[in-house]
Parts: structure tokens; sequence; C-alpha cells
């Protein structure tokens, strides 16, 4: 039987919110108080779920130490405690919440293998959250 | 089509534990949840129904009738339980969160009067969880 397994995580970042294509008054006019010169920061919320069939032997989608490794390694090690403008992600990207659930989706559907990845879900605030499905719509 | 979602708690333990293992694969394999004293969560499940409005009662499912079922599906079996012990779904199986969702669902499956049962959810920390959709 297939299961959806959902781990959460926390993070925590800096970033401004400025993008290159538009004038000083477009950008404050877009992104507001983000836009701020020397930026401002959020712990952010990751939860990533994954699909699979139950292993019989195991009774488990898949070894959530391994998850959480690929996790850590993957996503907190890069993300936790830095700017985001200044990470090569976002080198031509501006670090929008959609665009940090996009990047994180895309590093793990590269580097975790032992489940499908369903999608992430990335809160920024407690009142604002993301979610990312590679393109297909996110589950109910 | 309208979703609800109910959500109730119960407290169980568990230990995870293949016989089939040797006791040194068990050990790798579950961790410190292969501890035969066993451990034990606050669990949280959720429920979703989905139908359509009835528009005699605006509703999707009778809430009343939904609790009952909880109640005596899942809380009178499971609350303050030890589930490899008392539950005979897991007599032979590991009660893993995903195991225990699949019960779950299987014990509410073909229970309500109108509503068809969606998705369970269950949190067995609150940053672990897992949905079950009833697919094979």
């Amino acid at each position: 039987m297939k299961a959806h397994l959902t781990r959460r995580y926390v993070f925590s970042a800096s970033h401004r919110l400025h993008s290159d294509e538009l004038s000083e008054a477009e950008n404050r006019e877009v992104y507001g108080k983000c836009n701020n010169p020397y930026g401002h920061g959020h712990n952010y919320a990751l939860e990533v779920t994954v699909s699979g069939q139950v292993d019989a032997t195991t009774g488990m989608v898949c070894d959530l130490v391994q998850l959480d490794e690929a996790v850590r390694h993957e996503v907190l090690d890069r993300f936790d405690h830095v700017n985001l403008n200044d990470r090569e992600e976002f080198r031509s990207a501006v670090p929008t919440t959609e665009n940090l659930s996009e990047a994180i989706f895309h590093i793990l559907k590269q580097n975790f293998k032992a489940a499908h990845l369903e999608k992430v879900r990335l809160e920024e605030t407690a009142m604002n959250s993301f979610e990312y499905a590679g393109g297909a719509e996110p589950r109910a | 089509m309208v979703y609800l979602t109910r959500k109730c708690e119960f407290s169980a333990s568990h230990y995870y534990h293949n016989p089939e293992f040797t006791e040194e694969e068990n050990r790798r394999v579950f961790g410190k949840c292969a501890n035969l004293n066993g451990h034990g969560h606050n669990y949280t499940l959720e429920v979703t129904v989905k139908g359509e409005v009835d528009p005699r009662t605006g509703f999707v499912v009778d809430l009343k009738d939904l609790k009952e079922i909880l109640n005596r599906e899942v809380l009178d079996a499971m609350d303050h339980r030890h589930l490899n012990k008392e539950l005979p779904e897991f007599a032979r199986q590991i009660p893993t969160t995903e195991n225990l969702a699949i019960a779950i669902w299987k014990r509410l499956q073909g229970k309500l009067k109108i509503a068809k049962l969606h998705r369970v959810r269950v949190y067995e920390l609150p940053d672990l969880f897992v949905d079950f959709y009833g697919e094979a």
C-alpha cells in the first residue's frame, strides 16, 4: 500500500527581495519593506513529503534517518544561517519563498532517491506558506 | 465537493521489532525504536472526508456520527493501549506510523453513511506525519 510521509524541519535565513530588472521605484512598489537595502530574516519551516509502498518487512516508506541526513546535508547546511541573496541559486532569481520552494524541491529531487518526492511546503512566517510539487497540483 | 477534517488525539505505546531480523538488524533498522520494553507517543489523528453539501442540512457529514465512529473504531481501541500487544493488526505487522495510518483507514472504511473517506493523517510527533489515501 502506498503512503505519504511528511517530515518538518526549521532553518533561519535572511534575504532581500530586489529585482535588477525593475527600477528602484518599481522594486519599492512591488516588494515594499522586503526591498529594504540591508535585508531581513525569517525562521522558515520546511515540510518534505515523500511517498512509496510501505515495505512489508520494515513497515516504512523510507528510512527516516536517510531522509533527515539528505535534508540536513542538501538543504539545511546550504540555507540555514545564510543570506539567501549570497547563494548561487539566487544569483539570477529573487529569493522569494516561491523560488526557494522550487529550489529546495529540485535539490532534493536530485539528491534523495530512496522514495518519491511528492512536494515541499515552506512556511516563511506562521501566516504564509508555499507549496511546490514539481509542477503537479499539490494534493489536498 | 467539500472536504471536512476532524481531529482527535490518542496516546499509545509501541516498539518496532521484526522477528525475522536478527537482534543486530533490528537495532540497525529501527534504532532506539527497537527497545522491546517499548515507548509511547501522543498521536494526533486527522480524518478528512469529502462529499457534496446536503442542501437540506448544509452538512457534508453529520459530525456527531463521525465523532462516534472515531471514538468507537479508533480511540476506544487505541487510546492508552500498547499497539503491539493489544491491536490485532499489529500481531504480525510493525506499528509504524505508516501501518497505523493504513490500519485506521481500514477501521473507518465503509462506516460513514454519507460522506466518503478521503485521507487519514497520523502525526506521531509535531514534525512527523503520514497520510494515507486508500491507495494500493
